[in-house]
């Protein structure tokens, strides 16, 4: 299976508070057939964000692909809210992180769902 | 269709009638407008001149010590340029959320630096209509007590009398209405104290009877000012346009256009979801919407939905104090130390809980190069970089206290005992053989809304004069 990594696929990937309790993600792609591929892929799939921090399905509150801005975003909640005692990213903005590295299969396999 | 079946003129508007806003600055104050784009946009002559001051983004203790994280003198700049401007064209001016929280204070702030600019630069006579957005907590208590639920958000159970305790101060987010009312009693310049962002745009745009979902989509779509608008550049100037069929946005500084995807992009900035966005009195669907380039620089939208609320809710944040804090640092470099550095932070936790028992304080500690950022959700928590940063933080309800803790939670990691560590000089490097002391420590409390009867109930109104000498 051939692979490239999520961070040369995608133009944008960043993370931010979406207010005081939660943090989205969005990848943006800068063309249709790189969003496709990696929607298809799986990789970003809710169980394979649970898998990659390790957090149950449930602390995952929104998950949606946004054709206009050829994105695919998810939302989590945080067990500290931002700022709180405890929290070190009170922006939430280097949460993303772990994405980068993703490999994303580019020869059409599906990674093997979890 | 029959002649009974067609729309009456009398209640549509001409479809040539536009309201044009220039937005600055997507946080006023935070870091200062650039006046390039800005003075560009003045040319373009604008109908109104609005931005967003405010932002949860900067934690909870500016609310809660009621203090702004923007310096006075970025804050002034930003103000004079959109007074200055906005008194020249003769349009009206407005800010919301003054001074990043929007509480009282920071709108008397806001209130009083435009009054000293209308001195100083000797403006003819202008009003200033203003509103507070602050919440007593006796009201809130009285909701709690009579069974009118403060409903949490975000998963946070419905908020308890304890936590409202703890809660040093709260404040709601205005919807359109204040401004609305304010613009009708021909207020010239509008700071408002806490308010959902895209009202501060929307409100001038539904007083002027645009379609409410439009009008709304055009303050989410124009509060952030170029983070619309790509390449990225902050603090430049954009210019909206709404009309009875669309909403049109357009990049002001020269290198920066309006995409389809730099607009979408922004569309979901910040929010959970990119389709729905809240705020007192309903909400907007944007599952329908449309995104086409009208121009090299200018991005045209249609479609968004308002939907409105079937019961009035006003959000609300509150913040409390924790307690007073000290920080302290720590380097490791020997492996073995650094494998087992829960080893040597347990050590340190536990000389504390020797001197002040195992409550009444708060102690962590978080380890740059191994999992600080992402805490229990970093994948590579298992392997630690080769030298690690332990930031040491001790809260406690007095300052000696809490430098105490933090001294004892940090200094005690140099006398660890771990069984087969080879260096028996000590533990840790400092790179200084101190703690220091923080701002205090708060928390957000309040993350929930409560049932208003009227959209203007939290919200009380003035009205004041400046200029006219």
């Amino acid at each position: 299976m051939t692979t490239r990594r999520l961070s040369e696929i995608a133009k944008t990937i960043r993370s931010k508070n979406a207010g005081v309790d939660k943090i989205t993600f969005d990848v943006l792609f800068e063309d249709r057939t790189d969003y496709d591929l990696v929607r298809h892929s799986g990789v970003l799939s809710r169980a394979a964000i649970s898998a990659i921090f390790g957090i149950p399905e449930s602390r995952i509150s929104d998950h949606v692909e946004f054709d206009p801005a050829l994105a695919i975003k998810f939302t989590i909640t945080r067990t500290i809210s931002s700022g709180s005692p405890g929290d070190a990213d009170i922006f939430g903005s280097q949460q993303y992180g772990p994405l980068l590295d993703i490999a994303v299969p580019v020869d059409g396999a599906k990674i093997p769902q979890l | 269709m029959t002649v009974a079946d067609a729309p009456s003129i009398q209640h549509r508007r001409s479809a040539s009638r536009t309201l044009r806003i220039l937005c600055p600055n997507g946080h006023l104050g935070f870091a200062p407008i650039k006046t390039g784009s800005f003075q560009i946009g003045v040319e373009s002559e604008p109908d109104l001149i609005c931005a967003d001051s405010g932002s949860s983004d900067v934690g909870p203790g500016p609310l809660g010590s009621d203090t702004s994280s923007s310096p006075l003198l970025w804050q002034s700049h930003d103000l004079e340029h959109m007074l200055l401007a906005s008194r020249r064209l003769g349009v009206p001016m407005i800010v919301g959320s003054a001074g990043d929280t929007g509480t009282n204070s920071r709108v008397d702030l806001f209130v009083g630096i435009i009054k000293e600019l209308a001195r100083k630069h000797g403006l003819a006579k202008f009003r200033i209509g203003y509103f507070y957005s602050e919440v007593e907590k006796a009201h809130l208590r009285a909701k709690i007590e009579a069974g009118d639920a403060i409903a949490g958000l975000d998963t946070r159970p419905p908020l308890d009398l304890a936590t409202l305790a703890a809660t040093d101060r709260c404040v709601a987010m205005a919807g359109v209405h204040p401004y609305i009312k304010l613009l009708d009693q021909g207020a010239d310049v509008i700071i408002g104290g806490r308010s959902s962002d895209c009202a501060i745009f929307a409100a001038p745009a539904i007083r002027r009877g645009f379609p409410e979902g439009l009008a709304y989509f055009y303050g989410k779509v124009l509060e952030c000012a170029s983070f619309c608008a790509e390449p990225y550049a902050g603090k430049e100037s954009v210019l909206g346009e709404i009309t009875m069929e669309d909403v049109k946005v357009t990049a002001l500084l020269p290198e920066q256009r309006c995409t389809i995807a730099s607009v979408a992009s922004h569309a979901m900035y910040e929010r959970p979801n990119p389709f729905y966005e809240y705020f007192l009195g309903g909400h907007i669907d944007m599952r329908e919407c449309r995104y086409e380039q009208y121009d090299e620089r200018t991005t045209r939208i249609t479609g968004p939905k308002y939907v409105p609320a079937v019961e009035l809710r006003a959000k609300l944040e509150g913040a409390g104090k924790v307690g007073e804090r000290y920080i302290g640092m720590v380097g490791v470099r020997d492996p073995y130390t650094i494998a087992n550095i829960d080893g040597v932070i347990d050590w340190a936790r536990l000389q504390v809980a020797e001197r002040f028992g195992p409550n009444g304080y708060e102690l962590h500690h978080t380890v740059y190069g191994r999992n600080a950022i992402l805490g229990e959700m970093e994948p590579l928590k298992r392997s630690p970089a080769h030298e690690l940063c332990v930031v040491v933080q001790a809260i406690a309800s007095t300052r000696e206290m809490a430098e105490e803790v933090c001294l004892i939670g940090t200094r005690q990691m140099f006398y660890a005992r771990l069984p087969a560590v080879k260096g028996t000089a000590g533990g840790v490097a400092f790179l200084l053989d101190e703690v220091m002391p923080a701002t205090p420590a708060y928390r957000w409390t309040v993350n929930h809304t409560v049932r208003v009867d009227d959209p203007l109930q939290l919200f009380p109104i003035f009205l004041t004069e400046a200029g006219g000498r």
